[in-house]
């Protein structure tokens, strides 16, 4: 399947705004600004006032809402159908973009996606999960679950992108790995262990960002690096908050408790040391400003780029190598 | 009213299970899951818990599985110093402290990895064995810290390293630093490539999840026990995303076998030896002697 040129379309102008649950407030003060504007456009009245004051009411309203989002809410904000994906980030930030296709063994999976391109005119190599924005894409990306051609065809630009010594960066979107029978003939297991396996040696810097959901093993097998940074309402987690709730509290109902108790946030596993960085939202999510956050997430990539590339190689990959042996947290007590 | 089939049918003898269990006293005999053979426990036992009637593999404690692959001399534990706490002060239905307690008290064990080195059949090699009573031998922080001691003693000692797995998966108590432990055990054994030391993998019954989609799998030779259950995600979480019937003996260690997914299928009774003998192999070493 050919590179879809749909992506290259500002989604939110394409689209009307999806509100989530919470966000109903700011949902309502919209549609009372949309009403008045279609009001204003044949009033002889001028009433621009009371909408900018309008609209500045729901800029407020939507920080003070985003500003105590819960655990739950923000694994909501990860999964929302408008925030940018993969490709919009590669088309945003990078430049000649050469996707390639293909594990050479089996097949292209479309939840994945890599290739060449250009960071600040630097040739790089880019991999993530890819998810799809309608009904029929959504088919098309497997809702952004890989099967392991995925993570083997990963494997392979990540070998490309260490022979050509390119810097590699990683976006992070997936539910997890698919869970279908096909995926488990073919070695879903053995495909994203050979994943940890290798990036912890490849021999070229590593640049991950999580940018949506960071679902599990599915996630982590294209996310071991140098550096690992999580947009401000992103998740990262062992399991998702509806499994975990089915198995401990036998009810994917207490999925808001779970996601809390998990501690999937990015503020919160930057705080127990799991994760490097945490890169801010525009107010009210990524996708409410693509643009916004191309600009910032962008910033902070050529910041961390910068910083790998001074170290010579094989400092670098014994940082990476103590940094992920450093991982978990346990005591020690003295033999007895 | 007894119908034609009821007369064809044998004598019901076994129909009321639950009034024979009281007449019995309890754990002398066991029945086989698969077979339903009765057997005495003792003999079941003898046999490393595989049944003497069909072969059916039931599950084992990481020391007694030590116990039978080690030789008993020259054994040494690593890792027992690690113990779990509770990071993110974890509370569901039950504390997380508690569920550490409560399987502490049924097994014995601090944490679901026993790491031993010691030698089988002479070959000396560092043994990592999963506890699947500890919490689904589930894989936490300490279970990661634990298996990277036993690479790093391994390597240190230029030994070779052989893991025996079964588990769930990751452990959801301590959320991603469970999940890091996928990165972390599988980082560790660039260090067994790089010193060219032999990682024998095991997957018993069962090995899924974050264990099975880490180290399980990346090792230069995998061995599985007969009928295990060995996959990604679990056959339920499957079944309800397919919405199909799994085909027959999916997951199951002859199923991966067929794929090409493992080099073979070992019984339990002949693990020693097998070990043994790749071991040897690879450490290019005499043959063991039989």
């Amino acid at each position: 399947m050919r590179y879809d040129a749909r992506h290259r379309i500002p989604v939110a102008a394409a689209m009307k705004q999806t509100f989530l649950d919470f966000e109903q407030p700011i949902a309502e003060l919209q549609a009372k600004i949309d009403e008045l504007r279609f009001v204003h456009e044949d009033s002889a009245v001028d009433i621009s006032d009371e909408i900018n004051r309008l609209q500045k009411k729901s800029q407020q309203l939507t920080r003070d809402i985003y500003g105590k989002l819960t655990s739950w809410q923000i694994a909501l904000v990860a999964r929302h159908p408008q925030r940018p994906y993969t490709l919009d980030y590669i088309n945003g930030m990078f430049s000649d973009f050469r996707e390639l296709h293909g594990d050479r063994g089996y097949a292209d999976d479309t939840a994945i996606v890599g290739g060449l391109a250009r960071f600040n005119g630097q040739p790089c190599v880019v991999i993530g999960h890819q998810k799809g924005r309608d009904t029929k894409e959504k088919i098309h990306r497997n809702f952004g679950m890989p099967r392991p051609e995925g993570y083997r065809k990963a494997l392979r630009l990540m070998k490309l992108a260490e022979k050509f010594a390119l810097p590699l960066f990683t976006f992070v979107d997936t539910p997890g790995a698919y869970p279908g029978i096909d995926a488990e003939e073919r070695g879903q297991s053995e495909a994203i262990g050979r994943n940890l396996y290798e990036m912890a040696g490849l021999r070229t810097p590593i640049i991950v960002t999580v940018i949506g959901e960071g679902g599990s093993g599915g996630a982590l097998a294209i996310a071991v690096g140098d550096v690992t940074m999580m947009l401000q309402y992103s998740t990262y987690s062992v399991i998702s908050p509806e499994g975990c709730a089915s198995i401990l509290w036998k009810s994917a109902e207490n999925a808001s408790e779970a996601a809390e108790i998990l501690g999937i946030t990015a503020p919160r596993l930057k705080q127990l040391g799991l994760i490097d960085k945490v890169v801010n939202e525009p107010v009210g999510g990524a996708h409410r400003d693509h643009a916004a956050i191309m600009v910032s997430l962008k910033k902070s990539l050529a910041e961390a780029l910068r910083q790998l590339q001074d170290q010579a190689i094989e400092s670098l990959l014994q940082a990476r190598e103590e940094k992920i042996l450093s991982y978990g947290k346990f005591k020690e007590i003295t033999a007895g | 009213m007894s119908t034609w089939l009821q007369k064809l049918l044998p004598p019901r003898i076994k129909s009321t299970p639950g009034a024979k269990k009281t007449a019995v006293p309890e754990g002398l005999w066991i029945k086989c899951p698969s077979c339903e053979a009765v057997l005495y426990r003792t003999d079941l036992e003898n046999n490393l818990s595989v049944c003497p009637k069909c072969g059916h593999h039931t599950r084992l404690s990481a020391r007694e599985r030590i116990e039978h692959l080690l030789d008993p001399e020259g054994r040494f534990e690593v890792g027992s110093e690690v113990v779990p706490i509770d990071p993110l002060k974890f509370k569901d239905t039950k504390k997380y402290t508690d569920r550490l307690a409560a399987a502490l008290e049924d097994t014995g064990e601090t944490d679901a990895l026993v790491v031993m080195q010691g030698s089988i059949k002479t070959v000396p090699a560092v043994l990592a064995v999963f506890e699947f009573e500890f919490m689904g031998g589930s894989m936490g922080s300490v279970v990661g810290e634990r298996f990277v001691r036993g690479v790093r003693v391994a390597f240190e000692n230029r030994l070779p390293f052989v893991c025996i797995a079964s588990s769930g998966g990751a452990r959801m108590q301590e959320g991603v630093n469970s999940l890091f432990q996928m990165a972390k055990t599988t980082a560790v054994l660039q260090e067994l490539t790089r010193a060219r030391l032999p990682y024998v993998s095991v997957l018993t019954d069962p090995t899924m999840g974050g264990v099975s989609a880490s180290f399980a799998f990346v090792a230069d030779v995998v061995l599985a026990e007969p009928g295990a259950l060995i996959g990604f995600a679990g056959p339920r979480v499957i079944e309800q995303t397919v919405r199909e019937k799994l085909p027959e003996g999916f997951q199951r260690a002859e199923f991966l076998l067929t794929k090409g997914a493992i080099d073979m299928i070992v019984d339990r009774r002949q693990l020693r030896d097998e070990l043994a003998r790749l071991l040897a192999l690879l450490m290019r070493q005499p043959a063991p002697a039989s």
